[in-house]
């Protein structure tokens, strides 16, 4: 079936406006002629064949005149290479196949039915409760059962686990929403391309308090307070200056913000050095346990269903091992929402507790999963939904995330919010992925938040901005 | 055996025994033993050990429990302290002899020469006090590996003493000897290795020593910071479980082997030392 259209894309040799049912003259007289030998034969090369012919096409806005000169100027390979290096053509190509198989396999399980790249990989991650689908992937077979062998690594804290990421010694990483926007945009560290295909988890964080605070629960009273956040950029720093910002604080002037990485803040809450800290547990937890402090709020109160930690790699990793990607995706996203599940969480808290993993008592880390806990005044408090696990990175969120950074001067230049959000945020991405697992995924990317209980508008973010009277003085 | 050493080593024994005493008496076990816990109480650990500054016992055990068992392997982030050691040593004498191999012959280059030794140490006095967790952001940007970098650390940490000693040495060789080598007609090659090596290499040795010490001193900073393996991990993981039973063990180990890598290089150099 000698297709014209399907002829090699990259010649200025070939014609590709001739189609199978093309009515043209030449075309009904030559048809049974064999257009070129260079026509694909198998199956799976026909796909590859047509994804690169219609990326090719569209790029000279279907105009094949135009792109057999341009080829002529330039040059067969010239002109590949050029397309290979911008475009992650492989991954198009198998994701394509991969479709094609989906639909014949009646849209079951993919796994065996591609090659994986690369199945032994090192994944980092800093010993905390939101990377909880990373760990218990390794524990419960969750990277097994999709053929991976993983070796989760842990890391001090976020900025080796960014160093690491760019050394490639890790193919991917915990990390915390924020940090591949920043990454991306290049601020705190080199720009380079990363993309989050998935946030870990929603809520789950807390805001800490010394036991001697224990009178002065209106921040008010917090003025000259020292608080610990665990990175710049984190939505631990940004929900603590929004919050403290609600009650009148310029979180710049009236308090001391600085960065602690996790595991220290309970000896540092301990020694005075921070009256108190907006931290991912087990660490809040673990500060009542000792007798140090207490919560004072969890962070869903702040936000219900804010994003915090995500799962990330570089672009280049998925680019190159496609297969090996898809793989991990699903396994992250499959655990993910394993984790979510209520009655998962206690056989969850023993399998990540150990020295290997979190190296905490067991009991701390199944208060934090299964919510019911200790407050550290002396009351037992049931949120189950303390913390939560939903893969779905929102476009909205990525904005709000934005929008904050511009608000406290972490971002000078003006941007596209939307974009960058979009660029790194690949909820699209997410949504086929849950689809194919067989989990609903919302049908939009954007939504309105309520961050405690003031609207947030994501088709307006400048006037968000311009809403709020504590700011960055820019 | 005299009747000093007698003396020395009641001292010692005494020294160790009021250790023990003060230690266990000034510190608690951290048990919260309570019975018939209420669910609040329950919650808040009253059942389990408090994090706690641990007795001299305690850290025996400790030291009992984790000697039997060096070598054990649960996975990437929990080997035992045999293992870890080894990591951390192999680490120290890769960066360390990297430094021996380029300080000692730059440093009789040095030594040698009074212009260049003055020219170069303003460099070095800027350069020898930098702390190892002050180079490691920059080594990692540039190595772009983990354990390239704490090698590297370990060798930019070590390699001032060596040289600034390697240099004095050769420096402060006598003229009277030197003016020896000039009347028997030996040639410099004759003269640096025949004289001038043999008479600076205490001063050497002691460069060599204090780098020693500097190294171990390094790859703990060094380990704590970038993590994955070592004796530095190894701390710093358990002071993330606020354990410090385990955290006094290892700092008990780290002492050790540093005595051990110590002795070793003034051993060695007693075989090179002279009297005149």
């Amino acid at each position: 079936m000698p297709y014209n259209s399907l002829d090699n894309p990259y010649s200025d040799q070939s014609d590709l406006s001739h189609g199978a049912g093309c009515s043209c003259n030449s075309c009904s007289t030559q048809r049974k002629i064999v257009a070129s030998e260079n026509l694909p034969d198998s199956e799976e090369t026909i796909v590859n064949r047509f994804v690169e012919t219609a990326i090719v096409k569209s790029l000279f806005k279907g105009n094949d005149l135009n792109r057999r000169r341009f080829i002529q100027a330039v040059g067969e390979k010239t002109f590949k290479a050029a397309l290979f290096s911008v475009l992650p053509m492989g991954l198009i190509q198998s994701c394509a196949n991969d479709k094609k198989k989906q639909v014949e396999n009646g849209g079951g399980s993919q796994k065996a039915a591609t090659k994986l790249e690369k199945t032994k990989l090192n994944i980092g991650f800093v010993p905390i409760t939101c990377a909880t689908p990373i760990i218990m992937s390794k524990p419960m077979g969750f990277y097994e059962k999709y053929g991976l062998d993983v070796d989760v690594i842990k890391t001090a804290g976020w900025a080796v686990a960014r160093d690491k990421s760019l050394n490639k010694e890790y193919d991917a990483s915990h990390m915390l929403t924020p940090m591949p926007l920043a990454m991306t945009l290049g601020s705190g560290s080199m720009a380079a391309p990363y993309i989050m295909p998935a946030v870990e988890n929603i809520n789950g964080q807390a805001i800490c308090l010394h036991l001697k605070h224990k009178n002065k629960r209106d921040p008010k009273q917090w003025k000259g307070f020292k608080f610990g956040v665990p990175f710049e950029y984190s939505m631990h720093n940004f929900l603590l200056r929004y919050y403290v910002a609600e009650f009148g604080l310029d979180p710049d002037k009236d308090i001391q913000i600085r960065v602690v990485p996790p595991p220290e803040m309970v000896a540092n809450l301990r020694a005075g050095n921070l009256d108190g800290y907006l931290s991912p547990d087990p660490f809040n937890q673990r500060a009542v346990f000792e007798n140090i402090g207490f919560l004072h709020m969890l962070t869903k109160d702040i936000w219900e269903g804010h994003p915090c930690c995500a799962f990330a790699c570089s672009e280049e990793f998925a680019k190159t091992n496609p297969n090996t990607y898809a793989a991990l995706f699903s396994a992250i996203i499959d655990a993910t929402q394993f984790s979510s599940k209520q009655e998962n969480r206690q056989s969850i808290s023993e399998a990540i507790s150990p020295k290997n993993y979190l190296n905490q008592p067991t009991s701390v880390v199944a208060q934090v999963l299964t919510g019911k806990y200790a407050d550290g005044l002396g009351n037992v408090i049931n949120a189950p939904d303390r913390i939560d696990f939903d893969p779905f990175p929102w476009h909205s969120m990525g904005v709000w995330i934005l929008t904050q950074m511009k608000r406290w001067g972490y971002v000078k230049k003006d941007i596209d919010f939307k974009a960058i959000a979009e660029q790194v945020y690949l909820a699209t991405d997410c949504g086929n992925k849950m689809k194919e697992l067989g989990y609903t995924p919302p049908t939009t990317t954007y939504k309105k938040h309520y961050i405690m209980g003031k609207e947030f508008d994501p088709s307006k973010p400048n006037e968000y901005i311009d809403s709020f009277a504590i700011k960055a003085t820019t | 055996m005299s009747k000093e050493n007698i003396q020395t080593i009641t001292l010692s024994l005494l020294i160790l025994f009021l250790i023990f005493f003060v230690g266990e008496l000034a510190t608690t076990n951290g048990e919260r033993n309570k019975k018939d816990l209420s669910e609040y109480e329950q919650l808040m650990g009253l059942g389990e050990p408090q994090a706690h500054v641990p007795g001299p016992i305690e850290v025996l055990k400790l030291a009992v429990k984790e000697l039997s068992h060096p070598f054990y392997d649960n996975g990437p982030n929990d080997k035992g302290i045999g293992t870890q050691l080894f990591y951390s040593i192999l680490r120290v004498l890769a960066g360390y002899l990297l430094a021996v191999v380029i300080a000692i012959p730059i440093g009789f280059l040095i030594g040698m020469s009074p212009v260049f030794y003055n020219a170069l140490q303003p460099y070095i006095q800027v350069l020898k006090p930098i702390s190892p967790l002050a180079w490691m952001p920059l080594a990692l940007f540039i190595i772009k590996d983990s354990i390239l970098s704490s090698v590297f650390v370990i060798f930019i940490c070590s390699i001032w003493p060596i040289l600034l000693n390697t240099a004095f040495g050769v420096m402060s060789v006598k003229k009277d000897w030197l003016n020896v080598s000039k009347t028997l007609e030996m040639g410099p090659f004759e003269t640096a290795f025949k004289i001038i090596l043999p008479a600076a290499l205490p001063t050497i040795f002691t460069g060599l020593r204090i780098s020693m010490g500097i190294s171990w001193l390094v790859i703990v900073a060094a380990e704590m910071l970038v993590g994955g393996t070592g004796i530095g991990y190894y701390v710093w993981n358990e002071w993330n479980n606020l354990d410090l039973t385990s955290v006094v063990f290892s700092i008990l180990m780290i002492g050790i082997v540093g005595m051990g890598l110590d002795l070793l290089i003034s051993q060695t150099s007693k075989y090179f030392m002279y009297q005149e």
